[in-house]
C-alpha cells in the first residue's frame, strides 16, 4: 500500500519517460522566446485546436513581456549596475517574477484542461527553453495500472 | 536486491552530473572553465598593481593633492573586481543538452526531411533555415548537445557547451562570454581601462610632484608603470572594439566570420540590430537578464533519463525502462517483508 501511493506520487516523474510531442521555438522574430503555434498532427484527436493555440499564445505573451526592452527593464538594469549587481542578491529580477507566473499558469492549465484529456504540459524552462512538451499520461496510467495489478496478485487481493 | 541501496542513495545536485567541461565551487553557486591559469594571472596583476598604488602612491597623493584620489581609485577598484568575478563565475548562457526523447524526436524529423538513405550514402549536413527579420539564417545541428543551435548560439570547444549568443571564450576571465555575462565582461574591460589610465596618470603625477629620483627608480613605481603602460594599449583597444560590437549588436564570433558584412553580398545586413547604436547599447547593458537554464543547484530527479553525454546506449527506449523499473518494485517490497 505504501509503495502504491509512492508509485502514484511519481506520476509526474514517470510522465517524463512517456511518449511526447514537442513544440519547437519560432525564431522568426529574432532571438526572443516564442513557440510555434502550428497545431501538431499527433494532438489532433486529443485536444481542440483553439485551446492549444490559446495556451501557446499566452505563453508567448508572457515570454515577450519578460524579454521586453522598455522603461522598466532599463530602470532595473541601471539600478543593478549602479549597485554593482549586489541588488540581485535581495531582489528578484522581473524575468524571474514572470517565470513564476508562467509556471503557475502551466499548472493551472494542466489541472483544468490537459490532465482531463490525458496530457501533461511541461514548463519550457525545464527543457532549456527549447521546447514546450506534451506528455501522454495515458501511457503512465497504463504502467501504474499494471503495477497495481501485480501488487494485487502478490498479496492475493 | 537493491532495496537498502535505493533507500540510502544520495541525491545529487545537477552540477555534479553536468556533462560540460566546467568546474563548480560553493556547491554549484560558482561555475568557471576548466583552465583557470590565466584568470589567476589577471587577478594577480590587478590586485598587485592596485595594491602597490594604494600602499605607496596614495598616501603621498592624498596629503599633497586631495583624498578624493584614493577614494575614486577605491571605488573603481571595487567595481572592476566585482565585474570580473561576476563575469568569471556566472553561467554565460549555457544551453542544457537534449534529453533522450528530444534527441530522438529531432532525429525523426531529420530522417523525415532527408528521406531514406542507402548504404554508403553520406547524409547532408544537418541545418535548418529560418527567416529572421527578412534575413535567412542557418541553424546548425550540434552533434555533442544533440540540438539545433538557436540563432547566435555556438559550441565552445574548450568548455564543451553550447552557449547562447556566444561571443568568445576569454581565458583572462576564465569563462565563455555569452548572453548572460556579456554586460559584466564589457563593464569589466571598460572600468579596467579607466582604472589602468587612472593608476598610470597618478603614478606619473607622484613621480613628477615628488621631484625625487628615488621614487622614480623605485621598483614598485617601475612595476606599476610597466604593467599599466602595456595594459592600456590592449585593454583600451579591446574596450573600443567591444563598444563598436555592442553598438552594432554583433558578437565577436559574427564579426570574425564576417556574417553580416556587406562584402558577403548585397542585401546582407544584421537582423538583430535595433537600428541605432543607442538602443543597441541599452539593450545589451540594461536589457532583462535571463535566468540560467542549467539549474546547477537543482536536484537530479531519480528515474529521469540523463541527457546525451551520460547515456551509453544509442537512443534506448525509455518507456521500457519505466515498465521494468515499476515492475521491479513489487519484488523489492517482497524482499522488505522477508
Amino acid at each position: 500500500p505504501a509503495d502504491t501511493f509512492h508509485n502514484l506520487q511519481e506520476l509526474h516523474h514517470s510522465a517524463s519517460l512517456a511518449t511526447k510531442v514537442f513544440i519547437q521555438r519560432d525564431y522568426s522574430d529574432s532571438t526572443i522566446c516564442k513557440f510555434q503555434t502550428k497545431f501538431p498532427a499527433e494532438l489532433d484527436s486529443r485536444i481542440e485546436r483553439s485551446l492549444f493555440e490559446e495556451t501557446v499564445k499566452t505563453l508567448n505573451c508572457y515570454y515577450g513581456e519578460a524579454e521586453k526592452i522598455g522603461g522598466q527593464s532599463y530602470l532595473e538594469g541601471c539600478l543593478a549596475c549602479a549597485t554593482a549587481y549586489i541588488i540581485f542578491l535581495c531582489m528578484e529580477t522581473r524575468y524571474e517574477k514572470i517565470l513564476k507566473k508562467i509556471s503557475m499558469y502551466i499548472q493551472e492549465q494542466n489541472e483544468k484542461i490537459y490532465a482531463p484529456r490525458g496530457l501533461l504540459l511541461t514548463d519550457p524552462i525545464e527543457r532549456g527553453m527549447r521546447v514546450v512538451s506534451f506528455a501522454n499520461t495515458w501511457d503512465v496510467f497504463l504502467s501504474v495500472g499494471t503495477t497495481l495489478k501485480e501488487l494485487c496478485t502478490i498479496y492475493k487481493l | 536486491m537493491d532495496t537498502p541501496h535505493t533507500k540510502k542513495k544520495k541525491i545529487k545536485r545537477k552540477w555534479q552530473v553536468f556533462p560540460g567541461r566546467n568546474k563548480f565551487y560553493c556547491n554549484g553557486r560558482i561555475m568557471i572553465a576548466k583552465q583557470t591559469g590565466v584568470f589567476y594571472l589577471t587577478m594577480v596583476l590587478i590586485l598587485v598593481t592596485s595594491g602597490l598604488f594604494f600602499a605607496f602612491d596614495c598616501p603621498f597623493l592624498a596629503s599633497n593633492l586631495t583624498p578624493a584620489i584614493p577614494a575614486i581609485g577605491g571605488v573603481l577598484f571595487v567595481f572592476v573586481m566585482g565585474m570580473l568575478l561576476r563575469a568569471s563565475f556566472s553561467d554565460p548562457g549555457v544551453l542544457p543538452r537534449a534529453t533522450p526523447e528530444e534527441a530522438a524526436d529531432i532525429e525523426r524529423q531529420i530522417d523525415a526531411t532527408n528521406g531514406p538513405s542507402g548504404p554508403g550514402y553520406r547524409p547532408p549536413p544537418r541545418t535548418r533555415e529560418v527567416l529572421i527579420n527578412g534575413q535567412t539564417v542557418k541553424l546548425k545541428y550540434c552533434f555533442t548537445c544533440k540540438i539545433f543551435r538557436p540563432p547566435r548560439a555556438s559550441h565552445c570547444s574548450l568548455c564543451d557547451n553550447c552557449v547562447e549568443r556566444f561571443d568568445h571564450h576569454c581565458p583572462w576571465v576564465g569563462n565563455c562570454v555569452g548572453r548572460r555575462n556579456y554586460r559584466f565582461f564589457y563593464l569589466f574591460i571598460l572600468s579596467l581601462s579607466f582604472l589602468t589610465i587612472f593608476i598610470f596618470a597618478f603614478v606619473i603625477t607622484h613621480v613628477i610632484l615628488s621631484k625625487s629620483i628615488s621614487v622614480f627608480l623605485d621598483g614598485c613605481t617601475v612595476l606599476e608603470v610597466v604593467v599599466c603602460f602595456f595594459s592600456i594599449w590592449s585593454i583600451v583597444g579591446l574596450s573600443g572594439f567591444h563598444t563598436y560590437l555592442m553598438s552594432s549588436n554583433q558578437t565577436t564570433n559574427e564579426d570574425i566570420k564576417g556574417s553580416w558584412s556587406s562584402k558577403r553580398g548585397k542585401g546582407n545586413y544584421n537582423p538583430y540590430s535595433y537600428g541605432n547604436f543607442i538602443t543597441n547599447c541599452c539593450a545589451a547593458l540594461c536589457g532583462p537578464l535571463p535566468p540560467s537554464l542549467i539549474d546547477r543547484r537543482g536536484f537530479v530527479q531519480p528515474d529521469t533519463p540523463q541527457p546525451a553525454a551520460q547515456t551509453n546506449g544509442t537512443g534506448a527506449c525509455p518507456s521500457n525502462q519505466v515498465q521494468s523499473h515499476m515492475v521491479r518494485r513489487p519484488y523489492s517490497v517482497l524482499s522488505q517483508r522477508e
